[in-house]
Protein backbone atom coordinates (compact mmCIF):
# COMPACT_ATOMS: atom_id res chain seq x y z
CA UNK A 1 0.00 0.00 0.00
CA UNK A 2 0.50 3.89 0.00
CA UNK A 3 2.68 5.49 2.62
CA UNK A 4 0.41 6.23 5.18
CA UNK A 5 0.34 9.69 6.02
CA UNK A 6 -2.32 11.02 9.31
CA UNK A 7 -5.03 13.28 8.20
CA UNK A 8 -5.06 16.57 9.96
CA UNK A 9 -5.60 17.24 13.55
CA UNK A 10 -7.93 19.26 14.42
CA UNK A 11 -7.33 22.31 16.57
CA UNK A 12 -9.10 24.65 17.81
CA UNK A 13 -8.26 27.91 20.29
CA UNK A 14 -9.98 30.97 21.93
CA UNK A 15 -8.51 33.57 24.71
CA UNK A 16 -10.45 33.66 27.63
CA UNK A 17 -10.76 36.88 30.28
CA UNK A 18 -9.69 34.64 33.19
CA UNK A 19 -6.44 33.92 35.34
CA UNK A 20 -4.68 30.35 34.34
CA UNK A 21 -6.08 29.06 37.31
CA UNK A 22 -8.96 29.70 36.74
CA UNK A 23 -8.94 29.03 33.26
CA UNK A 24 -7.89 25.29 33.89
CA UNK A 25 -10.14 24.76 37.34
CA UNK A 26 -13.19 25.88 34.87
CA UNK A 27 -12.37 23.59 32.13
CA UNK A 28 -11.87 20.41 34.20
CA UNK A 29 -14.40 21.27 36.57
CA UNK A 30 -17.37 22.29 35.31
CA UNK A 31 -16.51 20.01 31.41
CA UNK A 32 -20.02 18.82 32.00
CA UNK A 33 -21.36 22.69 31.83
CA UNK A 34 -20.17 23.41 28.35
CA UNK A 35 -20.20 20.03 26.75
CA UNK A 36 -22.34 20.44 23.77
CA UNK A 37 -25.30 18.00 25.47
CA UNK A 38 -25.79 16.01 21.86
CA UNK A 39 -22.24 14.25 22.76
CA UNK A 40 -23.97 11.44 24.33
CA UNK A 41 -23.76 7.74 23.62
CA UNK A 42 -26.27 7.04 26.17
CA UNK A 43 -29.53 5.65 25.48
CA UNK A 44 -30.67 8.35 27.92
CA UNK A 45 -30.31 11.69 28.60
CA UNK A 46 -26.89 12.87 30.44
CA UNK A 47 -28.05 13.54 34.46
CA UNK A 48 -24.45 14.77 35.09
CA UNK A 49 -20.43 14.64 33.38
CA UNK A 50 -17.50 13.50 35.93
CA UNK A 51 -14.01 14.48 35.04
CA UNK A 52 -11.99 12.74 37.13
CA UNK A 53 -9.28 14.98 37.92
CA UNK A 54 -6.14 12.51 38.04
CA UNK A 55 -3.97 10.72 35.77
CA UNK A 56 -5.65 7.18 34.91
CA UNK A 57 -9.20 8.45 35.85
CA UNK A 58 -11.76 9.03 33.21
CA UNK A 59 -14.86 11.24 31.81
CA UNK A 60 -17.74 9.55 31.82
CA UNK A 61 -21.08 10.88 31.44
CA UNK A 62 -23.95 9.09 33.63
CA UNK A 63 -27.15 8.59 32.27
CA UNK A 64 -30.51 9.53 33.85
CA UNK A 65 -31.20 5.62 34.62
CA UNK A 66 -27.52 5.48 36.25
CA UNK A 67 -25.60 3.69 33.28
CA UNK A 68 -22.47 4.89 32.98
CA UNK A 69 -20.25 5.77 29.33
CA UNK A 70 -16.69 6.41 29.86
CA UNK A 71 -15.24 8.00 26.75
CA UNK A 72 -12.59 9.06 27.42
CA UNK A 73 -8.70 8.55 29.25
CA UNK A 74 -6.73 11.00 31.25
CA UNK A 75 -3.62 10.20 30.22
CA UNK A 76 -1.83 13.40 31.17
CA UNK A 77 -3.06 15.48 34.36
CA UNK A 78 -0.50 19.38 35.20
CA UNK A 79 -2.57 22.02 36.46
CA UNK A 80 -2.37 24.82 35.11
CA UNK A 81 -0.83 24.10 32.42
CA UNK A 82 -1.90 21.00 30.39
CA UNK A 83 -4.43 18.26 29.65
CA UNK A 84 -3.86 15.11 27.84
CA UNK A 85 -6.89 12.80 27.10
CA UNK A 86 -7.65 9.85 25.28
CA UNK A 87 -10.95 9.96 22.61
CA UNK A 88 -12.46 6.16 23.12
CA UNK A 89 -15.14 6.87 20.29
CA UNK A 90 -14.71 5.04 17.05
CA UNK A 91 -16.17 6.09 13.55
CA UNK A 92 -19.12 3.81 14.23
CA UNK A 93 -20.14 6.06 17.51
CA UNK A 94 -19.54 3.41 19.79
CA UNK A 95 -17.04 3.30 22.81
CA UNK A 96 -13.72 1.90 21.48
CA UNK A 97 -12.07 -0.46 23.77
CA UNK A 98 -8.63 -1.09 21.78
CA UNK A 99 -6.27 2.00 22.87
CA UNK A 100 -4.61 1.26 19.46
CA UNK A 101 -7.93 2.57 17.54
CA UNK A 102 -8.15 5.84 19.66
CA UNK A 103 -7.54 9.18 19.07
CA UNK A 104 -6.17 11.95 21.68
CA UNK A 105 -6.66 15.49 22.61
CA UNK A 106 -4.33 17.88 24.12
CA UNK A 107 -5.43 20.77 26.00
CA UNK A 108 -2.95 23.77 26.39
CA UNK A 109 -3.03 27.03 28.66
CA UNK A 110 -1.23 29.74 28.27
CA UNK A 111 -1.04 33.04 30.41
CA UNK A 112 -1.45 35.70 27.81
CA UNK A 113 -1.74 38.56 30.74
CA UNK A 114 -2.06 37.45 34.80
CA UNK A 115 -5.93 37.85 33.78
CA UNK A 116 -6.11 36.27 29.89
CA UNK A 117 -5.38 33.24 29.06
CA UNK A 118 -5.19 31.39 25.75
CA UNK A 119 -6.54 27.94 25.56
CA UNK A 120 -5.73 25.42 22.92
CA UNK A 121 -7.16 21.85 21.49
CA UNK A 122 -5.21 19.61 19.39
CA UNK A 123 -7.68 16.49 18.46
CA UNK A 124 -4.67 14.35 16.90
CA UNK A 125 -3.79 10.87 15.73
CA UNK A 126 -7.50 9.96 13.69
CA UNK A 127 -6.46 7.85 11.62
CA UNK A 128 -6.05 5.38 14.68
CA UNK A 129 -9.84 5.46 13.71
CA UNK A 130 -9.10 4.69 10.38
CA UNK A 131 -8.27 0.69 10.88
CA UNK A 132 -10.75 -1.39 9.81
CA UNK A 133 -12.72 1.88 8.61
CA UNK A 134 -13.11 -0.08 5.40
CA UNK A 135 -15.30 -3.01 6.83
CA UNK A 136 -17.22 -0.22 9.27
CA UNK A 137 -17.95 1.87 6.22
CA UNK A 138 -21.45 0.03 5.45
CA UNK A 139 -22.40 0.90 9.27
CA UNK A 140 -21.31 4.53 9.05
CA UNK A 141 -22.77 5.39 6.02
CA UNK A 142 -26.21 4.67 7.19
CA UNK A 143 -28.73 6.87 8.90
CA UNK A 144 -26.28 6.14 12.44
CA UNK A 145 -23.13 7.42 13.53
CA UNK A 146 -21.32 10.75 11.75
CA UNK A 147 -24.04 11.52 9.33
CA UNK A 148 -26.50 11.81 12.24
CA UNK A 149 -24.32 13.76 14.49
CA UNK A 150 -23.39 15.83 11.46
CA UNK A 151 -27.05 16.77 10.56
CA UNK A 152 -27.61 17.35 14.30
CA UNK A 153 -24.98 19.65 14.41
CA UNK A 154 -25.67 21.25 11.44
CA UNK A 155 -29.25 22.31 12.95
CA UNK A 156 -27.33 23.69 15.86
CA UNK A 157 -25.10 25.85 13.66
CA UNK A 158 -27.61 27.06 11.49
CA UNK A 159 -27.64 30.93 11.25
CA UNK A 160 -30.58 32.51 13.49
CA UNK A 161 -31.66 34.37 10.35
CA UNK B 1 -10.16 5.01 -1.68
CA UNK B 2 -9.14 8.42 -0.03
CA UNK B 3 -5.59 9.31 -0.04
CA UNK B 4 -5.01 10.68 3.24
CA UNK B 5 -2.26 12.73 2.44
CA UNK B 6 -3.94 14.38 -0.52
CA UNK B 7 -6.20 15.18 2.37
CA UNK B 8 -3.93 16.82 4.64
CA UNK B 9 -2.97 19.26 1.77
CA UNK B 10 -6.05 19.40 0.88
CA UNK B 11 -7.16 21.46 4.33
CA UNK B 12 -3.39 22.86 5.06
CA UNK B 13 -4.50 26.00 3.18
CA UNK B 14 -6.82 28.22 4.85
CA UNK B 15 -9.38 29.18 2.21
CA UNK B 16 -9.48 25.99 1.36
CA UNK B 17 -10.37 24.37 5.15
CA UNK B 18 -12.94 27.43 5.24
CA UNK B 19 -14.50 26.23 2.06
CA UNK B 20 -14.79 22.74 3.72
CA UNK B 21 -15.92 24.15 6.75
CA UNK B 22 -18.53 25.42 5.11
CA UNK B 23 -19.53 22.47 3.24
CA UNK B 24 -19.44 20.27 6.32
CA UNK B 25 -22.09 22.94 8.06
CA UNK B 26 -24.33 22.14 5.42
CA UNK B 27 -24.12 21.17 1.36
CA UNK B 28 -23.67 24.27 -0.90
CA UNK B 29 -23.59 24.94 -4.04
CA UNK B 30 -20.53 27.26 -5.48
CA UNK B 31 -22.43 30.20 -5.48
CA UNK B 32 -23.67 29.93 -2.32
CA UNK B 33 -20.21 29.07 -0.67
CA UNK B 34 -18.47 32.26 -2.27
CA UNK B 35 -21.48 34.61 -0.91
CA UNK B 36 -19.85 33.49 2.61
CA UNK B 37 -16.01 34.13 1.08
CA UNK B 38 -13.69 37.21 0.38
CA UNK B 39 -12.56 35.19 -2.74
CA UNK B 40 -13.61 34.76 -6.85
CA UNK B 41 -15.84 32.12 -7.28
CA UNK B 42 -13.38 30.64 -10.14
CA UNK B 43 -10.91 30.35 -6.98
CA UNK B 44 -13.55 28.78 -5.10
CA UNK B 45 -13.98 26.20 -7.79
CA UNK B 46 -10.36 25.67 -8.22
CA UNK B 47 -10.21 24.71 -3.76
CA UNK B 48 -13.39 22.66 -4.71
CA UNK B 49 -11.57 20.77 -7.29
CA UNK B 50 -8.47 19.79 -5.14
CA UNK B 51 -11.17 18.96 -2.33
CA UNK B 52 -12.89 16.74 -4.43
CA UNK B 53 -9.86 15.15 -5.45
CA UNK B 54 -8.80 14.32 -1.88
CA UNK B 55 -12.31 12.97 -1.19
CA UNK B 56 -13.15 14.96 1.34
CA UNK B 57 -16.20 16.70 -0.36
CA UNK B 58 -18.45 15.14 -3.15
CA UNK B 59 -20.45 17.37 -5.84
CA UNK B 60 -24.08 16.39 -6.73
CA UNK B 61 -25.25 18.07 -9.91
CA UNK B 62 -28.85 19.99 -8.54
CA UNK B 63 -29.88 21.70 -11.92
CA UNK B 64 -27.55 24.30 -14.01
CA UNK B 65 -24.77 24.06 -10.62
CA UNK B 66 -23.81 22.01 -8.41
CA UNK B 67 -24.12 20.69 -4.91
CA UNK B 68 -20.92 19.69 -2.90
CA UNK B 69 -21.38 17.92 0.55
CA UNK B 70 -18.75 15.93 2.55
CA UNK B 71 -17.70 12.73 1.73
CA UNK B 72 -19.89 10.40 3.28
CA UNK B 73 -17.08 7.56 2.72
CA UNK B 74 -14.02 9.60 4.50
CA UNK B 75 -12.79 10.23 7.54
CA UNK B 76 -12.90 13.83 6.55
CA UNK B 77 -16.71 13.47 7.62
CA UNK B 78 -15.14 12.36 11.51
CA UNK B 79 -12.36 15.25 11.42
CA UNK B 80 -15.67 17.23 10.36
CA UNK B 81 -17.45 16.83 13.15
CA UNK B 82 -15.21 17.08 15.35
CA UNK B 83 -14.06 20.29 14.18
CA UNK B 84 -17.37 21.71 15.12
CA UNK B 85 -17.73 19.73 18.07
CA UNK B 86 -14.25 21.48 19.80
CA UNK B 87 -15.35 24.73 18.06
CA UNK B 88 -18.32 24.51 19.71
CA UNK B 89 -17.28 23.33 23.03
CA UNK B 90 -14.91 26.22 23.44
CA UNK B 91 -17.23 28.76 22.74
CA UNK B 92 -19.33 27.33 25.70
CA UNK B 93 -16.62 27.28 27.81
CA UNK B 94 -15.59 30.70 27.38
CA UNK B 95 -18.74 31.79 28.45
CA UNK B 96 -18.87 29.39 31.46
CA UNK B 97 -15.39 30.83 32.44
CA UNK B 98 -16.33 34.71 32.10
CA UNK B 99 -19.07 34.50 33.93
CA UNK B 100 -19.09 36.60 36.96
CA UNK B 101 -17.37 34.84 39.88
CA UNK B 102 -20.18 34.06 42.70
CA UNK B 103 -21.10 31.36 44.59
CA UNK B 104 -23.61 28.91 43.79
CA UNK B 105 -27.31 30.10 43.21
CA UNK B 106 -28.77 27.33 45.58
CA UNK B 107 -26.62 29.44 48.63
CA UNK B 108 -28.26 32.78 47.58
CA UNK B 109 -31.68 31.79 49.22
CA UNK B 110 -32.23 32.94 53.03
Amino acid sequence: MNTHVPIAAVKQSVVVEAPIERAFKVFTEEFGSFKPPEHNLLAVPIAETVFERRVGGHIYDRGADGSECRWARVLAYEPPTRLLLSWDISPRWQIETDPARTSEWEVRFTAETPSRTRVEIEHRNLDRHGQGWEGERDGVAGDQGWPLYLKRFAGLFAKPY
Amino acid sequence: MANSSAQLTALGDPTRRQIFELVAEKPRSVAEITREMTVSQSAVSQHLKVLRESRLVRAEPRGASNVYQIDPEGLGQMRAWLDRFWNRTLAAYKLAVEQPQQDKPQEEKG
